[in-house]
C-alpha cells in the first residue's frame, strides 16, 4: 500500500437533458502508481456512480476518444499516468471535459464544430485515380518525410479545445484542421494544394488568426506540434506565390523594411505599412496616448527622420537580407 | 559573490523604442545586484515570429547572426522579451540539431565574416535572476518591500511554451502551473495574486489582423487579475506589456466595463523593491497611470 496515494477527483457533472447548470462532485480514492486517468474514470463509474459518462474505446492512444482536461491541461485519459498529474497539481485533480461549454453529459462533448472544420480543409488526397489502376501510387521516403509528423493526428481534439483563438473566434479553423490542411497540401499525389492554401489563408478563419500562444503544441498527446504546421502553411503561401497582399501578409513581410533601415523593427512603420494610410485612423487614439506617455514620438513613422537608433554593423544585416531572402510578397 | 555574473544582453526592438523603461530598469537592477551586462549593440530584430511566417530561412540567418555576437564574447545571451527568447531559442535549436541547416546558414554568415558555433546559452533575464543569481540573494537586497501590493504575475506564452524547447533555460517551468514569477514576487515581499489567466495569451500577435480576438484575450486576463484584487500586473514580456497597458480603453469597451490596472515589466518591479531611482524605473512611460506606485512603495 505504500505506493498508494489518496487523491480527490473534483469531477465535472452535467446532463444537458435534465440539468440547468453543471456542478462538481468529489470522489476520493487511493491511487496506485500504475493507474491511468482512464482507470480513475472507470473507477468513478464502477465504484461510485454508474451514470457517470465518458468516451473511451481503444485504450491505446490511437482512437482519440478519451481526450479530457485535468486541471485545465489537455489529457488523453488512456495515456496519462494519474500520479504524474498529482505530482504536478497536488492531490486534488479537477476532471473536466475538453470543452465545458460543449458538454452533453459529463465528459462527453458535442464535437461537431471540430469535425466541420476538419472537413472544410479537404483532409484527403484530391486527384484523378483510375478505377482499376495497374500500379501503386508510391511515395518515396523524402516525399513521406514532407508530412513531418502531421500524419500522426488522431483527431482527439486536445489542441482544438485548448486553442484560445478558437474560444473567442468561432470562425477560426483551429490547429487540428490546419494540421490536416498541411498534411495533404504537401502530399505529392494531391492536386488541391493551392485551393487548400486559399482556404487556410482566409482572414478571420485561417492561419493569420492564430495567436501564436503554443497551447496546441503543449496539448497534443501525439507531440505533433500543430503550430509548426501553421507556420509552414504561412511559408507555403509565399513559397508558392499565392499570398495575397493584405494587412496580415504585409505585417509579416514588412518587418524587413525596418530591419533594412536600422536593424530593428520600425514599430510605427509596420502599422502604417500593414494597414495602409486609410487603415491608420483606427490607431490614432492609441498613437496619441502613446505619444503622451513618451512611448512613441511626434516624428515616429515619418520618413527621412531618424526616430530609431541603428544597430552596429547594420551593413551585415542588409547584406544577409540581400543574399538569404528566399520568399517574396 | 565568488564570481561576478556577466551576460550579453539582447535588448530586442521594443526596449529600444516604445518601452525605454524596460531597458533602464533592467540595467538598474543588474547594477544593484552587481551583475555585469554587455549590450549586444550589433543585434537586430528577432523577427517576432512574423518574419518567420514570411521567410523562415532568412529569420534563422538573422537570429544566428545575433547569437554569433554573444558567442564572440563567450557569454550567455540574456533576453528581456519572451518573443525574442522564443525566436532566438528556436533558431539555436534548429541549427544545433540539423547540421545541414547549420551549414547553409553559416554559408550566408561567412559572407559577413561570422560563424555560428552553438556555444552560447540563451536565457530570459527572469530565469537568470532566479536560477543563476538566486532568490535568497535578491531577498537580502530588498530595501523597499512590496508587502502592500497584490501583484498579478502574467507569464507570457513564449517563455513557457513549448515547454520542451524552454525547459533547459527556464528551470523546467511547468506551462500549466508556472511558479517563477510568483516566487520572485514573494522574494520581494509582495503578495502574488492567484488567478487562472496567468499563463494565458495576451493577444498581442494578432493586434492588427484579428483585433477582436486580441482585445478579448487581453481583456479576459486583465479582468481576471482585477477581480482577484490585483493592484498591478507584472510581466517578463514587453509585448504583453504593450498589449495590456496601451489598449485598456479599447479593451474596456469590448469587455463592457472599466479596465484600469498598471502593467509593470518584471525588471521594473524588481527595481522598485531594490530602491532604484524613479527615473530608472520609468513608470512615466506607461499609458495606464502607474507613477503613483513609486510614491506608494517608498
Amino acid at each position: 500500500m505504500s505506493q498508494m496515494k489518496k487523491v480527490t477527483l473534483k469531477t465535472f457533472r452535467f446532463n444537458a437533458e435534465t440539468d440547468y447548470l453543471p456542478y462538481y462532485k468529489h470522489y476520493e480514492m487511493e491511487v496506485g502508481k500504475d493507474e491511468l486517468i482512464l482507470d480513475l474514470l472507470n473507477r468513478i463509474k464502477w465504484e461510485h456512480d454508474g451514470s457517470f459518462s465518458y468516451r473511451r474505446s481503444c485504450r491505446h492512444g490511437i482512437c482519440g476518444a478519451c481526450a479530457i482536461k485535468v486541471n485545465g491541461r489537455a489529457t488523453l485519459a488512456c495515456k496519462q499516468n494519474a500520479l504524474e498529474l498529482v505530482e504536478l497539481f497536488g492531490d486534488e485533480l479537477v476532471i473536466e471535459p475538453s470543452s465545458t461549454k460543449r458538454a452533453i453529459k459529463d465528459m462527453i462533448i458535442d464535437k461537431s464544430d471540430f469535425w466541420e472544420k476538419h472537413a472544410a480543409v479537404k483532409p484527403y488526397v484530391v486527384t484523378e485515380v483510375e478505377a482499376h489502376p495497374e500500379t501503386e501510387s508510391k511515395q518515396s521516403i523524402e516525399e513521406f518525410n514532407n508530412f513531418l509528423d502531421s500524419d500522426l493526428c488522431i483527431q482527439c481534439g486536445a489542441c482544438h479545445y485548448s486553442c484560445p483563438a478558437l474560444e473567442v473566434n468561432d470562425a477560426f479553423l483551429g490547429p487540428a484542421a490546419l494540421n490536416a490542411a498541411y498534411r495533404f497540401t504537401v502530399d505529392t499525389r494531391d492536386e488541391a494544394g493551392d485551393e487548400r492554401l486559399a482556404i487556410t489563408a482566409e482572414q478571420g478563419s485561417g492561419v493569420w488568426d492564430c495567436v501564436k500562444c503554443f497551447e496546441c503544441a503543449e496539448a497534443c498527446p501525439k507531440e505533433i506540434n500543430p503550430i509548426e504546421k501553421i507556420g509552414k502553411l504561412h511559408n507555403l503561401q509565399f513559397e508558392r506565390g499565392v499570398a495575397k497582399s493584405n494587412v496580415a501578409t504585409r505585417h509579416a513581410e514588412g518587418f524587413l523594411r525596418g530591419m533594412k533601415k536600422t536593424g530593428f523593427l520600425d514599430e510605427a512603420d509596420i502599422v502604417l505599412y500593414s494597414e495602409g494610410y486609410l487603415g491608420m485612423y483606427k490607431h490614432l487614439g492609441t498613437a496619441m496616448k502613446m505619444m503622451k506617455s513618451g512611448k512613441i514620438h511626434w516624428h515616429s513613422g515619418i520618413p527621412f527622420i531618424n526616430s530609431i537608433p541603428k544597430i552596429k554593423n547594420l551593413d551585415e544585416v542588409q547584406k544577409l537580407i540581400e543574399i538569404a531572402q528566399t520568399n517574396k510578397l | 559573490m565568488s564570481e561576478q555574473l556577466h551576460y550579453a544582453l539582447f535588448t530586442g526592438c521594443t526596449a529600444k523604442q516604445s518601452t525605454p523603461e524596460l531597458l533602464s530598469s533592467t540595467l538598474a537592477v543588474a547594477d544593484k545586484l552587481g551583475i555585469k551586462i554587455t549590450i549586444l549593440e550589433e543585434a537586430s530584430c528577432c523577427g517576432a515570429s512574423h518574419l518567420q511566417d514570411f521567410d523562415e530561412f532568412l529569420a534563422h540567418v538573422l537570429n544566428a547572426r545575433n547569437i554569433c555576437y554573444a558567442e564572440k564574447l563567450g557569454l550567455t545571451m540574456i533576453t528581456i522579451c519572451n518573443t525574442c527568447q522564443l525566436n532566438s531559442a528556436m533558431t539555436k535549436r534548429a541549427l544545433d540539431k540539423d547540421p545541414e541547416l547549420k551549414a547553409r546558414v553559416n554559408e550566408k554568415l561567412a559572407e559577413v565574416g561570422l560563424e555560428y558555433k552553438g556555444t552560447s546559452e540563451i536565457k530570459h533575464f527572469l530565469y537568470a535572476l532566479i536560477d543563476e543569481y538566486g532568490l535568497d540573494k535578491i531577498r537580502e537586497k530588498v530595501t523597499t518591500p512590496l508587502s502592500q501590493f497584490n501583484i498579478a504575475p502574467f507569464y507570457g506564452c513564449h517563455n513557457i511554451r513549448p515547454s520542451e524547447l524552454h525547459e533547459e533555460a527556464n528551470g523546467h517551468e511547468n506551462p500549466y502551473a508556472p511558479t517563477s514569477l510568483d516566487s520572485l514576487i514573494d522574494a520581494l515581499e509582495g503578495n502574488p495574486v492567484e488567478y487562472e489567466s496567468k499563463n494565458k495569451c495576451c493577444g498581442f500577435h494578432v493586434e492588427l489582423q484579428a483585433n477582436h480576438t486580441s482585445e478579448v484575450l487581453a481583456g479576459n486576463a486583465l479582468v481576471d487579475a482585477i477581480d482577484n484584487n490585483a493592484d498591478m500586473m507584472v510581466t517578463p514580456c514587453p509585448l504583453c506589456h504593450l498589449k495590456m497597458d496601451t489598449y485598456q480603453d479599447s479593451v474596456g469597451k469590448v469587455m463592457g466595463r472599466d479596465v484600469e490596472l498598471p502593467v509593470l515589466h518584471m525588471p521594473q518591479m524588481v527595481a522598485l523593491a531594490l530602491g532604484c531611482s524613479e527615473k530608472e524605473i520609468g513608470l512615466n512611460f506607461h499609458v495606464q497611470k502607474a507613477k503613483q506606485l513609486y510614491a506608494q512603495a517608498s
